[in-house]
């Protein structure tokens, strides 16, 4: 990267384009939910509560043979200017989905069969880049309620404004550029288990952008861990 | 999906898998080759626009309306295109009449991205009276038979459907927008259309049948335009994808576009 910087133009938030933004993520801060926690990523703040392994109602939609994972996706009313309604509108409905088939892969379900796992999402703060902000403090939420995943999934977008690839798109950027590639990533399987695109990429474009999110997912993927240890590690320590 | 199969559906995945693995389909396709496709244009007489898409036995139906309206709040100047997706219960037994679920908002919203990010029209030009009035064009998907992959079939009829689409003229005096008798046609700036690519194991096929849809591990949607720029891409199913895999689906998809735009 350090070669491409040299003729890159500066983002309007005065970010290098391979550079995140402020990310801060605490685990265990809602002390009624299994597992939870609180992202902050850029001004995007965003609280999440996991529930369960517990008994699904209505029951005739649980799985004889594994636990059901449901995602809901839910910004407060206050979260973006204008207000929005507090019901949940398509694009809602869709990102729950697709919120649940990032987390799926990683989660043991299998062990736990006929019950159910919530993780809802509730966004305060919208600033661009909602979706993956919601997957990271899902997957440290899930770990915070003691459900065994195969690895944390992390997630990040990488884009493309005035001609130039970059990495963790703002509400500006996600909204004024040419294209925003959204992708969760479990670095341990090396899988990526959300990808979507919105905007015009060239199919080289595309592949530099699906590189460069997943580099990113990777520092994600830190804080994250860094979020856990935090609460356990304290923890362990206090029992010593 | 791929992990909540019932006793009897794991029978029809282990044999589909098995099938898939050799290189080959239950129906006897090739793991890249398409069922037959049929596009019909002008099939309505009362909308502006309509085509009907065949993938083998999946049918769709698309209609375009338009119509005059309010333009949205923080886009005074342009006019406002709007895609829905109906699941008829007629189309398959699993589908039932209700308020739309999350299959139908994901094809009606993958189908959307699309035409949108291609930027298929002139937005601006569908402005009448800044802030006041705009044309608003509506696209229609209705599902009469289901048999797997109706995100690629709805793309493609809904590209036909637009493209010998007849908008109305408006003419406007003193801010105020009257419909005349004239229309003209549509012209589409791009022509995206949309590919899936299914994961059954470690292979990678495309047009999924119903059967295939059942089983699959996880399916990704790559909608490209005529130059080969990719415009969206979305990806389901509780399996990932490796960072190879994603690379040949584009791949796929870029070369299967190609073909299916020969329908239209």
């Amino acid at each position: 990267m350090s070669k491409k910087s040299k003729r890159t133009k500066k983002r309007y938030d005065g970010r290098k384009p391979d550079e995140l933004r402020p990310l801060k993520i605490e685990s265990g801060v809602l002390p009624h939910a299994d597992g939870s926690a609180y992202i902050e990523m850029g001004r995007n703040k965003i609280l999440v509560g996991v529930f369960g392994p517990r008994e699904m109602h209505p029951k005739r939609f649980s799985k004889p043979n594994m636990a059901t994972l449901r995602c809901r996706y839910h910004m407060a009313p206050f979260s973006v200017d204008p207000r929005r309604s507090p019901a949940p509108s398509r694009r809602d409905n869709e990102i729950s989905m697709v919120m649940r088939y990032a987390l799926e892969p990683a989660v043991f379900l299998e062990r736990y069969p006929r019950s159910v796992i919530d993780v809802y999402a509730e966004i305060l703060e919208a600033d661009g880049g909602t979706r993956t902000a919601c997957i990271n403090a899902a997957s440290v939420a899930l770990v915070d309620a003691g459900i065994p995943v195969r690895d944390l999934v992390a997630s990040c977008a990488a884009g493309k404004i005035d001609g130039q690839l970059v990495l963790d798109l703002g509400d500006y950027e996600d909204k004024e550029g040419d294209a925003d590639v959204p992708l969760a990533y479990m670095p341990k399987t090396e899988q990526v288990t959300l990808l979507q695109m919105d905007g015009i990429l060239s199919q080289e474009d595309f592949n530099g952008c699906v590189d460069m999110a997943i580099e990113g997912c990777k520092q994600v993927y830190e804080v994250q861990r860094e979020a856990l240890k935090k609460k356990y590690g304290l923890e362990e320590a206090e029992a010593n | 999906m791929s992990r909540n199969v019932g006793i009897a559906s794991r029978l029809k995945r282990n044999k589909i898998t098995e099938v898939v693995a050799s290189g080959k389909r239950m129906d006897g396709r090739d793991l890249l080759d398409y069922r037959e496709v049929k596009v019909e244009t002008g099939v309505l007489e009362k909308v502006e626009g309509s085509a009907e898409a065949y993938l083998g036995k999946t049918r769709v139906l698309v209609g375009v309306k338009f119509g005059k309206g309010f333009p949205f709040e923080d886009t005074p100047d342009k006019g406002v295109l709007m895609t829905n997706a109906e699941f008829t219960p007629i189309a398959h037994a699993t589908f039932e009449p209700g308020p739309p679920d999350e299959r139908s908002i994901e094809l009606a919203r993958v189908v959307d991205r699309g035409l949108r990010s291609a930027e298929i029209l002139d937005m601006k030009k569908l402005c009448l009276v800044k802030g006041k009035s705009v044309i608003m064009v509506h696209v229609d998907i209705y599902v009469l038979s289901y048999d797997g992959n109706l995100i690629d079939c709805s793309a493609l009829a809904a590209i036909a459907a637009l493209k010998t689409a007849k908008m109305p003229v408006y003419t406007v005096k003193d801010e105020v927008a009257k419909l005349t008798k004239k229309t003209k046609a549509v012209k589409l700036q791009k022509e995206p259309l949309a590919v899936s690519i299914v994961k059954i194991g470690d292979s990678l096929l495309v047009d999924p049948s119903v059967d295939e849809e059942e089983v699959m591990d996880a399916r990704i949607t790559v909608t490209l335009d005529e130059k080969g720029n990719v415009c969206t891409i979305q990806k389901t199913g509780s399996v990932g994808f490796t960072r190879d895999e994603l690379k040949t689906a584009v791949q796929i998809a870029a070369e299967k576009t190609e073909e299916l735009r020969k329908n239209i």
